[in-house]
């Protein structure tokens, strides 16, 4: 099965200044979203495996959004994260079969490499709620300068009948990292932890 | 010298395929790009404020620019917009600086674009958002393409800030069937018809 798409969208965020500093260069972060029809809503099911494809499709075509919009390389791809939200004829575990057992594969393919988990959050939700993507360092989890969220907020979705599914990817960390902790230059990127 | 001073840029690309009916062969895109900048007059209350626009122009320009590469050129556009936030030390009139320095700035780049850019304004918090009005950019009454676009960023404007906004759109309403002057009939000589 394939995703039925309803709308895309493709959010960038630039920091060029905080506290009076300037960050140069910018610090960027994009989140691409996409609102699906949910298969499933309104029955159990127990088995799920259409929506773990659907999960692998939307790594790929989101990810993908992300490093377009930002117009890096896939190896310029610093920071990851996924996350989504499912309508009230839906179930959580909907999300967790899109977002956990397929998705990241095809979304490393994107960003290249990606040895570290893809932190995730979900929830259901309603119209115009707001989902917050966490974002952490793709090659290396404990990089501390690359903690960090967004946030993405559509005003007509997730219907009832529907599932948002965010993926986010930055070029950066945080615009003033100075909480100590493994720094991106200092980390091996082989285990997915350091 | 100019006050200009952006802290952050945000731009939004959304591509909406269907709303529930039949889907076309074309989606519908609209964009909008924000820009979030110290406000000078924060604070208190200042008479002379014109000459800010002065400062504004090349972020307009700038912002419609990236608009018009998002949607994937001039050629696409159908519909604009805009729109001020105000943060909480700011006046509402402090909004209405934009409305000369975005709209011409789209308008000097979309030909023929006879209309007027739709616009609203509001003094908010931080995380508000603006439901940014969209018309046909060569006539405003082209029923079609009446549209909006929601924005807003979690962390501005802060008190001292404003988010200046421009929205572009490459179409009518993704099911648009509620009559009136279509973009096929348009004269195109006085931006209403």
């Amino acid at each position: 099965m394939t995703a039925r798409i309803r709308k895309i969208a493709v959010n960038i965020e630039e920091t060029h200044q905080e506290m009076g500093k300037s960050i140069s260069p910018a610090t960027r972060k994009a989140v691409a979203v996409a609102v699906i029809e949910n298969p499933f809503a309104g029955t159990y099911v127990e088995d799920l495996s259409d929506l773990m494809e659907i999960g692998a499709e939307l790594g790929a075509l989101l990810g993908r959004k992300c490093i377009e919009a930002l117009g890096i390389s896939p190896s310029e791809a610093e920071s990851y994260g996924k996350s989504a939200m499912v309508g009230e004829n839906g179930e959580l575990e909907h999300a967790a079969a899109i977002l956990h057992p397929k998705l990241g594969a095809p979304l490393r393919k994107e960003v290249e490499k990606g040895a570290a988990l893809v932190p995730s959050s979900k929830k259901m939700g309603g119209l115009g709620q707001v989902l917050d993507v966490p974002l952490g360092h793709k090659d290396a989890a404990y990089v501390r300068s690359h903690f960090d969220g967004i946030e993405v907020r559509l005003n007509d979705a997730p219907r009832a009948n529907e599932i948002m599914v965010a993926v986010a990817v930055t070029d950066s960390g945080r615009p003033l990292p100075r909480v100590g902790g493994l720094s991106a230059e200092d980390a091996v990127g082989q285990d997915g932890l350091r | 010298m100019s006050e200009l001073s952006v802290r952050k840029t945000a731009y939004s690309v959304e591509e909406i395929f269907h709303d529930g009916g039949p889907r076309p062969a074309q989606s519908l895109r609209r964009a909008s790009a924000m820009a979030v900048v110290k406000n000078p007059f924060a604070g208190r209350y200042v008479e002379d404020i014109q000459w800010f626009m002065e400062d504004l122009k090349p972020l307009g320009l700038q912002m419609a620019e990236k608009l018009i590469s998002l949607l994937g050129g001039a050629d696409q556009i159908e519909g604009y917009g805009k729109g001020a936030m105000i943060g909480e030390e700011g006046e509402l009139e402090h909004g209405a600086l934009w409305h000369a320095p975005g709209g011409y700035a789209m308008r000097q780049m979309l030909d023929p674009s006879n209309a007027i850019v739709p616009s609203t304004k509001k003094v908010v918090g931080v995380g508000g958002y603006l439901d940014v009005p969209i018309t046909h950019i060569n006539a405003s009454y082209v029923r079609s393409h009446f549209d909006s676009m929601e924005v807003g960023l979690s962390d501005a404007p802060r008190k001292n800030e404003m988010s200046l906004i421009l929205v572009m759109s490459t179409g009518a309403r993704i099911h648009n069937r509620a009559g009136g002057l279509s973009a096929a009939d348009i004269e195109g000589k006085d931006g209403l018809r």
